[in-house]
């Protein structure tokens, strides 16, 4: 081999006989794969035919016949297990956004903190982030069910501030009602967010012609909690709270949250927490102290360094994996059916497969709704890469 | 702003002095890395600052726009005295320009917005004027065609004159330099040196950290000796190359020119 | 010019050169200056300060309290516990459960001899400079083959050498550690072999790879689980069926198998092509090349992405008890459901806690280790 290699005009057959190699290598292997999908498939048909079970998605259209704990659209048990899918598929998207919110805020200052010079805060973080890293997420989840669980019962409800109330069947809360002019409300949210732009536009205008530096994010800031509360002021206050009263066995009035929903909430958001807090650290920890130095040197105050040197290069590593760890909350959130939170996986997964048999289609769809998710946030990915590589030569 | 500023005596009275250090020591923990240093520094004064490695020297420039803090003695720049009166830090670094070794360049912005970043955002110069000046001195380092490229596209020689442009943008009384060639090849070193020394011919107060006994000879004032935390010996260049006082300097000397 | 400088220049002076190295002013440096400077530096970092002494003060004495000095350690059911804190009585009583399941008693000497055997495999893998070693990497690669008959026997008749203990008596840390060792054996190799699938420049194989490793990464561990308990059953032909665990432990090793192919592949990317150009230039063939130059150093490099792969499976072992095993939370889930021990949830979470706790610390705390001993090897 090696002679031949070396020998001029070999090369050329040598060349083909890898070329050929590789052609029957993939072929082999394409062929393999697909005995084995060929075999299982037609195992899977004689399986499903023994067991009386035809495939198709016709079962979508029949009445799942089971109650649901908690919906966001309206639906009862005589619903067809295709909005069972949807009502699954809300409740996936409820907990995981709300806990990527959470998961983002408690990471980002966790991050931050972790990388205080105070030692004593700095150490707390660190036993935060490896304590809650190092346990297993569906234990942490089962044991915060656990302690809501252990919360006293609706007729000895922990009060709160008087208007709130924790009990093991949820946490009892205020329901916002809005009254006439909440529009108005509204409406004045909408202008500060139109604003704002406009004003950031007009204010980078302004410097650029005569170097004056306005206080871009104060006023957003004003213009956005300001505009909507003088609306408040102005309608006198639309927005009353229906307040939860107890009431024999149960309370009334008010909205509850259940206790897996807040359980599988509480412990996707500080199992998350803890992974974004290390890479907020890593991601501002990556950027060298040069820059920072550089900066100073420069007469940049810190906080206009941080705003303007180390942000906008820590970013570039911290984002990739802080939307990986957007995606595992997603999925981690299928971890719901152990406790008895609706997801997609626990209702549509769980009980309409067992209730139609229907495994392979069911499952196959659930685990595509999991891919396109995926897909969709990687394709972002790509793109904000993109973007924002850091051209080198 | 300025009016915050605690000046240690009326301007005027020490123009022609530039930066002194009384008495300064710094340490690290319980290492005494700066001992009982005296500097006095004045206006359109070119040194030069040498010595082994692990001397303090770096420690000692960083000092002067407090990106270390000393722990006793006084520092005074421009007037002012360096203490923890934040006021006083940020009147300081915006009359003070540093380079660095390893350039320290913003990777995520154009050549043309790393001059132009400080101007607009610490002298509030309204942008066209910004650019118009950073174009000035990208000239003056002769890479004006570089301007709209990103750092990572440039060699450590242009990097480097676009990181003293950078500084010169701002306008600064005082220009230090922390061995601002020893990260480039020797072809890069001429380039580099040469900006530098234009730069000295303009009458810019210069602290440079440097072993390039050639531009030492060239254009310092004085070459001052550092070795452990203290300075040694200073000099003219002449006296000092042709004749060290003290026993450390010559052989450092002798090592140095050795190659 | 000297004069200049020399003057009014405060302290004592001495001859250049000869200034002694003095101690530090008082107060910057030693437990003042510590305190000043890490806890007490400025206004802001004092209220931090504050503020997380008073979580501490707030937090800690209930704990201790709950853990410890208002804590049951023996009884025989929850009603034997009269104090205010924790029960331990449960896991007292249920110790033998929690690490081997339904084990039979009088087997257990089979799982004291197999986690022999399996501390002895895993001690030459972590440290490479410990006596026999050579020998002990033997016993390593005999692991899965002990292990297997040493848990689950070798027949099932009077006079069979080792009585057969079917998988589903395999429960706790035991079954834990089972499925966590397999997943980790199994996953490094076929992540190896999807990484290089996926970098190698047949369009088949890479696309196969590609997609594997994508579709995997894509979906929860849960909804494999449920394909390899409910659809796999359905893929084989009728009358044949194999155990549920190893179901399971084919789902967890591909699962992680498709993670682990991205470390590495990451670790492929970081050699340089001089590295394969000069292995190619020696007449390496291509395994040659890849099992000496390349994955020496690509594995070398994605050391903690590794760890922490194994980390995450070793966490993702507790998943198995929603298809119904009994690992070690699982465990920990059904003995709070005996009438006995009712309610005693935190008790049992705590416990197993620490239990993963100390298991995911030590691999990070290995990985921590090795990657600071390569790297001192690298500079020398
Ligand atoms: N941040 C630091 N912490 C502790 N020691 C330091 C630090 N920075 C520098 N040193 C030590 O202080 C001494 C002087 O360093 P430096 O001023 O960088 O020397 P030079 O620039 O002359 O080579 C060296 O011994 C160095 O190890
Ligand atoms: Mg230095």
């Amino acid at each position: 081999m090696a002679t031949q290699s070396i020998d001029g005009p070999k090369r050329g057959s040598l060349l083909s006989d890898q070329r050929t190699r590789a052609i029957v290598f993939q072929a082999l292997a394409f062929f393999l794969v697909a005995v084995f999908f060929i075999y299982i498939g037609t195992n899977t048909a004689r399986n499903l035919e023994a067991l009386g079970i035809s495939t198709g998605f016709g079962f979508l259209d029949s009445p799942a016949g089971y109650d649901v704990a908690m919906s966001l659209i309206p639906y009862t048990a005589t619903d067809t297990h295709g909005r069972v899918f949807f009502v699954g598929l809300l409740n996936t998207l409820s907990v995981a956004v709300t806990g990527i919110i959470a998961a983002t805020i408690l990471g980002v200052i966790l991050g931050v903190l972790r990388l205080s010079k105070n030692w004593l805060v700095s150490k707390l973080v660190y036993w935060y982030v490896e304590v809650v890293r190092n346990v297993p997420l569906l234990l942490q989840i089962l044991f915060w069910y656990g302690v809501l669980l252990g919360l006293p019962r609706v007729r000895d409800a922990i009060p709160v501030f008087e208007t709130m109330f924790l009990s093991n069947r949820g946490f009892y809360l205020p329901r916002p009602v809005p009254g006439d002019g909440i529009g108005l409300i509204i409406i004045a949210f909408f202008v500060a967010v139109i604003a704002i732009p406009i004003i950031a536009r007009a204010a980078r205008k302004r410097q650029e012609q005569t170097g004056q530096i306005f206080p871009v994010f104060w006023t957003s800031a004003a213009l956005i909690i300001g505009l909507p509360a003088l609306a408040a002021i102005v309608t006198g206050f639309p927005l009353t709270f229906d307040y939860p009263e107890k009431g024999g066995f149960n309370f009334k009035g008010g909205m509850v949250l259940r206790p897996e929903f807040v359980a599988l909430w509480f412990s996707l958001s500080i199992y998350t927490a803890g992974f974004i807090a290390e890479i907020v650290r890593a991601g501002i920890q990556a950027v060298s102290h040069g820059q920072t130095e550089a900066a100073f040197s420069l007469g940049l105050k810190p906080n206009w360094t941080m705003r303007m040197i180390v942000l906008p290069q820590a970013l570039r590593v911290i984002v990739p994996p802080l939307t990986s760890q957007y995606l595992n909350l997603t999925k981690n959130s299928s971890l719901a059916i152990a406790i008895g939170y609706p997801d997609l996986v626990s209702t549509f997964g769980g009980t309409s497969l067992n209730q139609t048999g229907q495994a392979i289609e069911i499952i196959m769809m659930t685990m595509l709704v999991y891919l396109t998710i995926s897909l969709l946030i990687s394709m972002l990915m790509n793109y904000y890469n993109k973007r924002i590589a850091l051209v080198e030569r | 702003m300025s009016d915050a500023v605690q000046r240690v005596s009326t301007p005027g009275v020490s123009d022609e002095v530039a930066i002194q250090i009384i008495g300064m020591h710094k340490w690290y923990g319980q290492f005494h890395v700066l001992k009982d240093i005296n500097l006095t520094v004045r206006r359109g004064e070119r040194i030069v600052v040498c010595g082994p490695s692990g001397s303090g020297k770096s420690t000692m420039i960083r000092c002067i726009n407090r990106l270390e803090e000393h722990q006793q003695g006084q520092i005074i720049v421009d007037d002012i005295e360096l203490t923890g009166n934040l006021k006083n830090i940020d009147a300081i670094r915006r009359e003070v320009g540093m380079c660095f070794q390893h350039f320290n360049l913003f990777p995520h912005l154009t050549v043309l917005e790393n001059c132009t970043l400080a101007p607009i955002w610490v002298r509030k110069v309204p942008k066209a004027q910004a650019e118009e000046i950073a174009m000035e001195f990208l000239n003056k380092v002769r890479i004006p065609e570089q301007a709209a490229k990103y750092p990572g596209q440039l060699s450590g020689g242009q990097q480097q004159r676009v990181a003293i442009a950078r500084s010169l943008c701002m306008s600064p009384r005082i220009m230090l330099f922390d061995e601002p060639t020893s990260a480039l090849d020797p072809e890069m070193i001429a380039e580099v040196l040469e900006v530098m020394v234009n730069l000295a011919e303009t009458g810019m107060t210069m602290i440079c950290v440097t072993h390039e006994m050639g531009f030492a000879r060239k254009v310092a004032d004085r070459v001052i000796f550092m070795d452990g935390g203290e300075i040694i010996e200073q000099n003219e260049p002449e006296e000092f190359f042709n004749n060290p006082q003290s026993e450390r300097t010559q052989q450092f000397l002798s090592q140095i020119l050795a190659h | 010019m000297s004069d200049i400088t020399q003057s009014n220049a405060p302290g004592q002076h001495y001859p250049p050169g000869e200034h002694p190295d003095l101690p530090p002013p008082p107060g910057t440096v030693g437990a003042i200056g510590w305190l000043r400077n890490n806890l007490f530096s400025s206004i802001p970092n004092t209220i931090l300060t504050l503020l997380a002494i008073y979580f501490l003060v707030v937090s800690i004495p209930p704990v201790l309290d709950w853990v410890y000095f208002e804590a049951d350690f023996e009884g025989a059911s929850r009603t034997d516990c009269t104090s205010a804190g924790a029960c331990w009585a449960l896991i007292d009583v249920r110790l033998k459960q929690y690490l081997f399941g339904l084990y039979p008693s009088d087997e257990l000497w089979r799982v004291y001899v197999a986690g022999l055997v399996l501390a002895l495999a895993v001690l030459p893998v972590l440290f490479d400079k410990i006596p026999f070693r050579k020998i002990l990497l033997v016993n390593t690669l005999l692991l899965p083959i002990t292990g297997f008959y040493l848990l689950s026997g070798t027949g099932s008749g009077p006079d069979a050498w080792l009585t057969t203990v079917e998988t589903p008596q395999w429960g706790g840390l035991l079954l834990t550690l089972v499925i966590g060792v397999t997943g980790i054996v199994a996953s490094l190799p076929i992540g190896v072999a999807l990484a290089l699938g996926r970098r190698s420049n047949m369009p088949v194989v890479r696309a196969m790879c590609v997609t594997f490793i994508e579709f995997v990464r894509g979906v929860p561990l849960i909804t494999i689980l449920f394909m390899s308990s409910v659809m796999v059953p359905l893929f084989l032909p009728e009358g044949v069926n194999f155990d549920k665990l190893l179901r399971c432990l084919i789902g967890v090793s591909l699962f992680s198998a498709a993670y682990m192919a991205e470390v590495i592949r990451g670790g492929l990317q970081a050699i340089p092509k001089g590295q394969y150009e000069a292995a190619s230039a020696m007449g390496l063939s291509f395994w040659k090349m890849m099992y000496l130059i390349i994955l020496p150093q690509a594995l070398r490099i994605v050391i903690p992405g590794i760890v922490n792969t194994f980390i995450g499976l070793f966490k993702d072992t507790s998943l198995v008890l929603i298809i119904g095993l009994f690992d070690l939370l699982g465990i920990a889930k059904t003995v709070i459901t005996d009438a006995n021990w009712i309610g005693l949830s935190h008790e049992s979470y705590a416990f197993v806690a620490v239990i993963y706790w100390v298991f995911c610390f030590g691999m990070s705390r290995y990985s921590i280790w090795l990657e600071a001993k390569l790297h001192t090897g690298h500079k020398r």
